[in-house]
């Protein structure tokens, strides 16, 4: 842990994760009622990486969202209570209610880009970055995917692109082990997916992704190279899916052993611990941030299931401008 | 008024909604230093700089990822994909990200880029470079489409489109970019979504698109010699498409062919039968008739001559709906 880690950072991360730990337990129990439409696909275990993305954006900078990461959302100043409205379709969700969780958007906060295509928004990640480098204001776009992404020839023309043109931008790969239910194994034949930076000319990393720690001390100085104007990065973080791709997956493809092997790795245990070691935390302060995060997620989804579904004529809206 | 040719319409429309709002860019393969493919950027480059008039790699997937990304950041991109054929590479940014962005986003976002695009035959270029895709592109709410068969209509469409709020496909004929015609000095603009009769008459309605506009004048100017009088109708905007200038037209002809080179099977011509057919259907005297290429891929070379719908087969037709 680097000085720089400084304690009111640290608490941020802390905060975060336990956010986006609990919001996504609760999500999980409210789809398994049958409250949300659609689906779910959960992130619950991977949620370090996205709270350190986050965590070294300013607020001018832009997000691409992963769509499993709802904690780089949280982060990066998403409220709880837009975003709930909307996984549940409702008027006065972030999207006024047609996004779901998919699409999810918060032009105000730079959130931007996410769709239902896997490795579809890196190539909007690159846009943002040329508008980034035009207005010279230093603004540094965080492009956020999972593994899966990285075999489409979108990931593959974005990487150049943003190499050629030496773009603000930052690649973050969560690498959760999966796509859908073929194992990251069967889709590449390398071990680690930051070693593709290479081939674009750009430095790539790997790193521990259920230590936001270390996620947040290979995307920080990413995100100065690119905000300095030295070009894209590619940071790869290893990590894991603890729930099936989709809410009801039953998860055929993989043994008990393997999720319990990486239940052990858990960030949020492990990331307690390891604050309580540096006396950042205790007992009681971990209460007081489960009351905190308690009393967000309440109001959030009460918000959510309070709030009026769009009426015919406002689902209409918006097609052109 | 001076006689320019629609490449010049397009680069003057170009250069002038450059040099009005800081916040248009061009992007595509070789538009910068070479001045384009097609000779559409010429010049662009050494008057507005390497990023504004950006080279990009050959990767139309990213290109128009571009372009949307740039758009969401406030930004107003033209991109170029040099055949229309390879749009095919684009199409999740153009058909998923670009038109629906807006609508799922919830308005919070306004997704202001034009795709320009060479479409059509006229190369004699085959399989990969002779496509008239325009039909996908109206069938996609959220997207508008362009296209225009004079210089006049370019360069007034293609400031409009620029200008426009949404994503516009402006599609440009590349057997008509040396076609001359009269443009006036200075501003103006022509609104998208306006069609235009380009000669008029009252024995029957000829709705045409691109080169089809210049076959079915030249099957007017014939068939005028023994007194059948054609009004062609060139929508210039297919999506939003002007149907009350096509239906009001029909009421006065009765009859209807429409003329188009892409194949006839769910093509634009399909589209406006079927708004005849559902608004107009006792302005007919007679079923209505369309014209257009064979549904086959377009080999290469020579042939392509045959293979491209002409003036006859125009007069072709008018004769069979008035018969």
């Amino acid at each position: 842990m680097k000085k720089k880690t400084n304690q009111t950072r640290l608490m941020n991360l802390y905060r975060n994760l336990v956010l986006s730990r609990r919001y996504e337990e609760k999500l999980i129990e409210l789809f398994r009622d049958g409250k949300i439409s659609g689906w779910i696909h959960s992130g619950l275990g991977q949620e370090a990486t996205g709270v350190a993305v986050g965590e070294c954006l300013r607020e001018t900078d832009y997000l691409v969202p992963y769509f499993r990461s709802r904690s780089s959302l949280f982060a990066k100043g998403m409220d709880p209570k837009r975003l709930s409205a909307e996984i549940f379709g409702k008027i006065t969700g972030c999207c006024k209610g047609r996004s779901g969780e998919s699409h999810v958007a918060e032009a105000a906060l730079g959130i931007l880009g996410a769709g239902g295509l896997i490795g579809s928004p890196i190539p909007i990640g690159v846009g943002l970055a040329y508008t980034a480098f035009l207005k010279g204001e230093g603004q540094v776009v965080a492009c956020h995917f999972g593994d899966g992404a990285t075999s489409r020839g979108a990931f593959h023309e974005s990487m150049n692109m943003a190499a050629v043109m030496n773009l603000p931008i930052v690649f973050v790969c969560e690498n959760n082990q999966y796509t859908e239910w073929t194992p990251t194994s069967a889709q590449m034949n390398i071990e680690d997916i930051s070693t593709r930076a290479e081939g674009y000319g750009m430095p790539g990393v790997s790193v521990d992704g259920n230590d936001p720690i270390a996620v947040l001390e290979a995307v920080e100085p990413a995100v100065d190279r690119a905000r300095k104007g030295k070009g894209p990065s590619l940071i790869e973080t290893k990590t894991y899916r603890i729930r099936g791709h989709f809410e009801g997956d039953p998860c055929r493809y993989r043994t008990e052993e393997e999720v319990k092997k990486w239940e052990k790795l858990d960030p949020l245990p492990r990331f307690q611990e390891r604050l309580k070691e540096h006396k950042l935390l205790d007992d009681k302060k971990i209460s007081q941030v489960e009351e905190q995060v308690r009393e967000i997620i309440d109001e959030a989804f009460r918000f959510a299931m309070e709030s009026p579904l769009p009426t015919r004529e406002e689902i209409m809206h918006f097609v052109y401008a | 008024m001076g006689l320019i040719n629609i490449r010049r319409a397009i680069n003057d429309a170009l250069s002038e909604e450059m040099a009005r709002d800081e916040r248009v860019f061009i992007a595509g393969e070789d538009v910068g230093e070479q001045g384009g493919t097609f000779g559409l950027t010429k010049g662009l480059y050494d008057r507005f700089g390497k990023w504004r008039v950006k080279d990009t790699p050959l990767s139309e997937d990213a290109i128009a990822g571009l372009a949307v990304g740039a758009a969401l950041g406030g930004y107003r991109p033209v991109i170029e994909i040099m055949f229309m054929d390879f749009i095919t590479i684009a199409m999740d940014q153009i058909c998923n990200q670009a038109a629906k962005s807006r609508y799922l986003y919830g308005g919070s976002v306004s997704l202001p880029l034009v795709v320009c695009t060479l479409c059509g035959t006229g190369l004699r270029a085959g399989g990969h470079h002779s496509q008239s895709l325009e039909a996908w592109f109206v069938h996609t709410p959220g997207l508008k489409v362009v296209m225009p068969s004079t210089p006049y209509d370019a360069k007034g469409l293609l400031k409009s489109a620029i200008r426009d709020d949404n994503p516009v496909i402006f599609m440009e004929d590349k057997s008509l970019l040396s076609l001359k015609g009269e443009v006036p000095e200075g501003e103006f603009l022509v609104p998208l979504g306006v069609a235009d009769i380009k000669r008029k008459g009252d024995h029957v309605t000829v709705v045409a698109t691109a080169k089809m506009v210049h076959q079915c004048l030249a099957a007017a100017s014939k068939l005028s010699e023994e007194g059948i009088e054609a009004e062609v109708i060139d929508p210039r905007t297919l999506s939003p498409l002007d149907s009350d200038t096509i239906l009001e037209s029909v009421r006065k002809t009765n009859h209807l062919v429409i003329a188009h080179e892409a194949p006839k099977a769910c093509g634009f011509g399909a589209e406006v039968a079927a708004v005849v057919a559902e608004e107009g259907l006792d302005f007919l005297d007679a079923p209505i008739k369309r014209v257009s290429g064979p549904p086959m891929p377009m080999p290469f070379g020579e042939i392509e001559d045959l293979l491209v719908p002409r003036a006859e087969d125009v007069i072709s037709a008018v004769r069979e709906v008035l018969e």
